[in-house]
C-alpha cells in the first residue's frame, strides 16, 4: 500500500511536495495551467510583480483559489526592506506565508544570510509563516529555525543556474539536524534533480526557472510533480526498509542467542 | 575612482589590433565556454565572429531565457526639460542649437505622468538636458516627489551629480540612474563635446560609480553607438558594466546600446553600424555579461526591435516621445532624437504577446 504522506506547513496541509515560483513565465495563463498540471498547492509570487491596481493584469488573479500564495521579498537588499515587503504583501491580501529573499549580490544572487535571519526573527514574531531562502549551511539553518522559521529553504545551486544539487553534502547535514521542514530552493534544473533532493529527505522542493523557461512549461511541470513524488516514495521506502530491518523478528544476529 | 584604471589597460590601438587578429578557432573556443572572460568577449565581438552569428544568437537567446525568462520589462521616458549647458555636436538639445527651450512646471509633470500611467506603465525614466541652473537639484527632487505616486520604479537621466546628491535623489524616490559615456574614445569625446561640464571625460566616466556608491538600486551605462569605432566602443561599454558589477555587486547593472540617429542639427561624422554588426554586439554582450539587463530604445525600427527581443534584450521603452512634455502637449515639441518605433504601449504589448513573451509593467516595489 502507498504511504499516507501529508505535508504540513504553517497550520495547513498540502497533498503535494512541489512548490512552484511564478516568475519568468511567458504569459500569465501559463501560471494557471502549470498549477493545474503539476497539482501544486503552494506557489510563490514576487511582491514586486504584484500590481493590484492594474486594469488588465494582476498576477494574483491567475492563481486558483485553493492554492496558497506565499509572497516573496525579491528585490529586498536588507532585513528592513524584506520586513516591509512582507507586510505590504499581507495587507495586499497575499496571506501570511512569506518567503524571505534578501539579496545583495546581483550577479549570482546569493542570499544574505545575516539579514535573512534578522528578517525571519521579526516576521515570525509578527505571526507570519516564514520560509527563508538561505545558503546551504547547517549552522545558518539552525539559527533560522531558532529565529522562528516554519521551514528552511537552502539553495541547491545559484538561482536560475539549473545546475542541480551542487550543495548535496550540506543539504544532507541540514536535513540530518533540522527539526523543521527543509525545502530545497534554487538551482533545480531537471526533474531528476528534484527526485534527488527528495530522496535525500527534503520535505519539498521549489521550482521556478526550470518550469517557467522550458519550451513546454505545462508538460515539464507535470514531470517535476511526478519526479517529486517518485523521490519522496524512494525516501519513504528507504526509511521503511531500515525500520523493518531494525525490528526484524529474526534479526541477523539472532543466532547468537540460539541454543546450540 | 576606479574604472579608468581598467580602461587604461585596453588602449584602443591594442583593442583594434586584437579584434582584427582573432581567428576562427578562437571564436569557436569562446563560444563553447560556459563562463566568459574579457578575451572571450573580444573574440565574440571580432570581425571573425561574423561567421558565427547564428550560433551566437542561439546561445544569447538561451542565456537570456534562462536568466530572465521570456519577459520584457516596459518603461516610458518623460522629458521634463531640454535646457542644456553642454554642446555635444550630435545632440538636438545641445546648447547653441536654436530650438524652443522648455521646462515643465510640476503641474505639467504631473499631467504627463498621469497620461503615461493611464497606459499601465509603472516604470518611468525622467530625462532632462544637462543644466544645473535650469533644472536644479531642488527642482528634480520635487519632480520625483510629484511622479512618485504613479509609478513603482523611477529612473533618472539628468546631469551627472555628486554621490551625496544621488543619495538625496534616492531618498526622494529614485531607483535607477542612466548615464551614457556617449563615446569611450577620448579623442572623439574631446571633439564631440565642445564646452560645458560634460567636456570633463573622467568626471562623466565616474558618474555611474557615484550612483552606485549612493546605493541606487540600478545603474545603466552605455555608449551612443556611431560616435566611435563601434566594436571597440561596445567592448568598452561591456567592460564598464563588468567593472561596475564586480565592484558594486549590490547594484543591478544594465546596459543600453543605442545606435545614433540624426538629431536636429547634428554635425558629427558618424560610423555606420549595419544590422548584422549591431546584432553581434548585443549577442556578444549577453554572452559575456549573462545576467545584465540590456535596454533597447525606440531609436530602432519596429522590425529590429521585435526581432532583438528574443536575442538578448530585456527592457524596452514603450510609447516614447522625446519632446519635452509631449504626452500632454497640444503642439509638437522639438525632439532630442527622432523615434523610429511610434507604436503605442498597447500595440507594443500586443506584439510582445504575439511572440510568446510577457510584457512586464511592474517589476519593482517602491519602499520609500
Amino acid at each position: 500500500m502507498l504511504p499516507d504522506d501529508i505535508f504540513q506547513l504553517g497550520g495547513k496541509t498540502f497533498s503535494g511536495r512541489l512548490l512552484v515560483g511564478t516568475g519568468k513565465f511567458p504569459g500569465p495563463q501559463f501560471i494557471t495551467n502549470v498549477i493545474r498540471a503539476s497539482g501544486t498547492e503552494l506557489v510563490t509570487v514576487a511582491l514586486r510583480r504584484v500590481d493590484l491596481g492594474s486594469r488588465d493584469y494582476n498576477i494574483l488573479s491567475y492563481i486558483p483559489k485553493n492554492v496558497t500564495i506565499m509572497a516573496n521579498t525579491s528585490g529586498a537588499r536588507n532585513a528592513k526592506e524584506a520586513v516591509r515587503m512582507a507586510k505590504i504583501a499581507r495587507e495586499a491580501g497575499c496571506g501570511n506565508f512569506v518567503k524571505i529573499e534578501v539579496i545583495n549580490e546581483m550577479k549570482y544572487l546569493m542570499p544574505d544570510n545575516e539579514e535573512t535571519i534578522k528578517a525571519t526573527e521579526e516576521l515570525a514574531k509578527d505571526n507570519f509563516v516564514v520560509l527563508p531562502y538561505c545558503g546551504a549551511d547547517p549552522v545558518i539553518a539552525k539559527k533560522l529555525a531558532d529565529a522562528g522559521a516554519a521551514a528552511i529553504m537552502p539553495l541547491g545551486s545559484p538561482i536560475g543556474s539549473n545546475k542541480g544539487i551542487r550543495t548535496k553534502d550540506f543539504i544532507e547535514m541540514i536535513i540530518e539536524y533540522s527539526t523543521i521542514p527543509v525545502i530545497v530552493d534554487a538551482g533545480i534544473g531537471k526533474p531528476s534533480h528534484a527526485a534527488e533532493a527528495m530522496e535525500l529527505g527534503a520535505s519539498a522542493v521549489l521550482i521556478n526557472t526550470a518550469i517557467a523557461t522550458a519550451e513546454d512549461p505545462v508538460l515539464i511541470s507535470r514531470a517535476f510533480a511526478l519526479a517529486v513524488q517518485a523521490g519522496r516514495y524512494a525516501y519513504l521506502a528507504k526509511a521503511r526498509v531500515s525500520q523493518d530491518k531494525a525490528s526484524a523478528s529474526s534479526p541477523l544476529t539472532g543466532f547468537l542467542r540460539e541454543e546450540g | 575612482m576606479g574604472f579608468s584604471s581598467l580602461l587604461e589597460k585596453y588602449p584602443k590601438e591594442y583593442v583594434s589590433r586584437y579584434l582584427n587578429s582573432v581567428t576562427e578557432e578562437q571564436v569557436k573556443a569562446s563560444l563553447d565556454k560556459a563562463n566568459h572572460e574579457i578575451p572571450d568577449f573580444l573574440n565574440l565581438l571580432s570581425p571573425k565572429a561574423a561567421d558565427f552569428l547564428e550560433q551566437m544568437a542561439v546561445k544569447s537567446r538561451e542565456i537570456t531565457i534562462q536568466y530572465f525568462g521570456r519577459v520584457i520589462t516596459l518603461y516610458t521616458p518623460l522629458y521634463i526639460s531640454n535646457h542644456c549647458e553642454n554642446s555635444c555636436t550630435y545632440c538636438g538639445f545641445r546648447s547653441g542649437n536654436r530650438i524652443a527651450r522648455n521646462i515643465l512646471s510640476l503641474e505639467k509633470i504631473e499631467e504627463n505622468a498621469a497620461e503615461i500611467a493611464k497606459k499601465g506603465i509603472k516604470h518611468i525614466l525622467l530625462l532632462t538636458g544637462e543644466s544645473r541652473k535650469k533644472t536644479s537639484l531642488e527642482y528634480l527632487l520635487a519632480a520625483v516627489q510629484t511622479v512618485k505616486k504613479y509609478f513603482s520604479f523611477i529612473g533618472i537621466e539628468i546631469f551627472p551629480m555628486e554621490t551625496g546628491e544621488y543619495a538625496l535623489m534616492k531618498e526622494a524616490g529614485v531607483d535607477g540612474l542612466t548615464v551614457y559615456q556617449e563615446v569611450y574614445d577620448r579623442e572623439i569625446y574631446e571633439r564631440a563635446h565642445l564646452y560645458g561640464k560634460k567636456k570633463d571625460y573622467f568626471y562623466r566616466l565616474d558618474t555611474p560609480e557615484r550612483g552606485a556608491e549612493a546605493k541606487l538600486q540600478s545603474v545603466n551605462v552605455g555608449p551612443l553607438l556611431g560616435l566611435g569605432e563601434p566594436l571597440s566602443e561596445a567592448f568598452y561599454a561591456g567592460l564598464h558594466a563588468f567593472y561596475l558589477q564586480k565592484y558594486y555587486p549590490d547594484v543591478e547593472i544594465s546596459l543600453s546600446v543605442p545606435r545614433i540617429n540624426q538629431a536636429e542639427g547634428a554635425c558629427e561624422k558618424l560610423f555606420n553600424i549595419d544590422d548584422a554588426v549591431f546584432v553581434r554586439i548585443i549577442t556578444a554582450l549577453r554572452i559575456f555579461l549573462k545576467r545584465t539587463g540590456i535596454t533597447l530604445s525606440t531609436r530602432e525600427k519596429p522590425a529590429m526591435r521585435d526581432n532583438l527581443m528574443s536575442l538578448g534584450i530585456t527592457r524596452m521603452s514603450a510609447g516614447s516621445r522625446t519632446g519635452v512634455g509631449s504626452y500632454a502637449a497640444r503642439e509638437k515639441q522639438p525632439e532630442q532624437f527622432s523615434i523610429h518605433d511610434e507604436r503605442s504601449v498597447e500595440e507594443l504589448t500586443r506584439m510582445i504577446v504575439s511572440r510568446g513573451y510577457e510584457p512586464v509593467f511592474k517589476d519593482w516595489e517602491m519602499l520609500r
